[in-house]
């Protein structure tokens, strides 16, 4: 492999690591909120609001449901009005980041439901606010789940990094689609693919291994 | 403000009622009627089978529940009509235990205990020196950096209690703190309970279903049955004249005074024909409690007696005894008269041929 094809490469996975770094950052940003209020408004919960949560879960329902490449380029005037441009990689940090979005909120749920309800009680004995009882009871109880939740969504948004090349995004796969697809270059195509094996693999594990960190629940051997 | 005017009680249950919404047909009643004043300084046991109502009437002391009738006071509060900011502040004069434990698997010994002051806007300086105090007095100071799942069963409902202490309450509230926990764990943790009522003057309202644990601790206790209070005292007094069968049926699994199967399975209701023993249970309470008064039975009135079970044991600084007896079904009477005649408590249990 020719030095300027390294060269494509390592360019490549940096535009990678770019989309997935900044979509991942701003989607927990938005998808984090969301997913703890889906979770605290449902009926009898902290906040009950049966009908805004029903209303919200039917949008994130159908941001979901939505197929990647269709919302890329079902958003493009959007992207356009975010980001300035239609095109790009930097552009399409905005499909992504709205594809994050509704499935980091409903991973973040998950995790926030599975809190024992007997916390939420022993919190509100003692007079904490609904807020309180949020920020210093069910966010960091679910935290161990919360972030297998996001590392499964780092995972899946390398995987949609890869169909961007549509508008005009850079990457791994774009990279795949163009030298190794269309110009027959079957080198380029499998090193793509490992280098995005190697990807998942070390975010996968960078992810277990953070949340065996903020996981207290099992006694474990702490060297005393 | 919905302040109201008590009679001196910590806590004080006026007439209160709750139901919930059953679904599809009306409402399910959960207590009703149920009226009792919780003396400041004293410990006092509800005691119920499970789905009784007891944990129910514990929740709305602190406003976890609201009664759909009827009123509960604490300290001076009217709980049931309090909301937001006022309930809040409530909360915080009303500590709580729980069964299971309920601590934050995510904070340590320390973070747990520190949780209700950080809520409450205590400073930061303040708290430490509070948690390190409460840490000490249930005895864990070795374990404040540690999670709780490092914890054993004991120790995590230490550090309940320290938590639940945190804010200085007036009133402690446990939901059965010690049904998770084996029975030499459960003295220690009522022990504790003990102390922290004598030193800090603070009112303990404690549900349960285990009547030991209200034997061990209370000085009060009531006896709840199908949403109603049957029977409530002081615990000596229930003991030892217990008047309703829940009551009875709670007792007779403590004091070691159930009949023997073989007797148990033979026994009848009505008095059968022929030569029969009459079986007795006698409750010794008060100040013949330790007189030989199966003795006297015998030498007095020549009757003689059977001892078919017993066992005398202290509930508080008073001696309680329980023993069941079988004398002739011809001389039942005669000797139970005998017996009420010198304050002892009888109650005809059945016949054996």
């Amino acid at each position: 492999m020719s030095a300027n094809l390294i060269n494509l490469l390592i360019e490549a996975t940096l535009q990678t690591l770019y989309m997935v770094a900044i979509s991942g950052a701003l989607g927990t940003l938005f998808g984090l909120p969301i997913g703890v209020y889906l979770a605290v408004s449902q009926r009898g919960e902290l906040l009950s609001s049966p009908w805004v949560n029903k209303v919200l879960g039917l949008i994130v329902n159908a941001a979901r449901s939505v197929p990647f490449i269709i919302l890329v380029v079902a958003i493009i005037p959007f992207t356009r009005m975010i980001a300035g441009t239609s095109i790009g990689t930097t552009a399409a940090i905005v499909p992504l980041t709205i594809a994050a979005v509704p499935f980091i909120a409903r991973l973040v749920e998950n995790a926030i439901r599975e809190v024992d309800s007997g916390l939420i009680e022993a919190a509100r004995a003692m007079g904490a606010t609904p807020l309180q009882i949020i920020r210093k009871v069910l966010v960091p109880e679910a935290l161990p789940g919360i972030t297998l939740g996001l590392t499964l969504a780092v995972v899946s948004l390398i995987g949609y990094s890869a169909m961007v090349g549509a508008v005009g995004g850079e990457g791994l796969g774009d990279l795949g689609i163009r030298y190794g697809y269309q110009r027959f270059m079957p080198e380029v195509m499998l090193a793509v693919v490992v280098i995005l094996i190697v990807l998942v693999q070390l975010v996968q594990s960078l992810g277990e291994g953070l949340a065996r960190l903020v996981d207290k629940r099992a006694p474990r051997n702490r060297g005393r | 403000m919905a302040d109201v005017k008590t009679s001196g009680a910590a806590i004080t249950f006026d007439k209160l009622g709750k139901s919930f919404a059953k679904k599809g047909s009306g409402q399910v009643m959960a207590l009703e009627d149920i009226s009792l004043d919780v003396a400041p300084g004293t410990i006092t046991g509800i005691i119920g089978r499970s789905g009784a109502g007891k944990s129910t009437l514990l929740r709305m002391v602190n406003g976890l529940e609201q009664p759909t009738s009827g009123t509960v006071t604490v300290a001076g509060h009217d709980v049931g009509r309090a909301s937001g900011t006022e309930l809040r502040r409530i909360r915080r004069e009303v500590g709580m235990i729980f069964q299971h434990f309920n601590l934050l698997s995510s904070r340590t010994v320390y973070g747990n205990v520190a949780l209700p002051l950080e809520i409450a806007g205590v400073p930061g300086a303040e708290i430490k020196r509070r948690v390190d105090d409460l840490i000490a007095r249930v005895g864990l100071e070795q374990f404040s950096t540690r999670y709780p799942a490092e914890l054993s069963g004991g120790q995590k409902q230490r550090v309940g209690i320290a938590r639940a202490l945190a804010t200085q309450p007036k009133v402690l509230l446990s939901d059965e703190a010690t049904s998770a926990l084996d029975p030499e764990t459960t003295q220690t943790v009522l022990k504790l309970l003990a102390d922290i009522n004598r030193d800090l003057g603070l009112t303990i309202l404690l549900i349960t279903h285990e009547m030991a644990v209200v034997r061990d601790i209370a000085s009060h206790v009531a006896v709840i049955d199908g949403g109603r209070i049957v029977e409530a005292g002081e615990t000596y007094d229930v003991f030892a004249a217990p008047q309703h069968p829940t009551t009875r049926s709670f007792l007779s699994g403590i004091t070691g005074i159930t009949l023997p199967s073989f007797i148990a399975g033979k026994l009848m209701s009505e008095r059968p024909q022929g030569e029969s023993q009459e079986v007795i249970r006698i409750t010794f309470a008060g100040r013949h409690a330790t007189d030989p008064m199966l003795a006297k039975l015998t030498s007095e009135l020549g009757i003689p007696v059977n001892i078919l079970a017993g066992a005398i044991e202290e509930i508080g600084p008073h001696p309680f005894g329980n023993l069941l007896v079988s004398v002739e079904a011809t001389r039942g009477a005669e000797a139970r008269a005998y017996l009420e005649r010198h304050e002892l408590l009888t109650e005809v249990l059945g016949y054996v041929g």
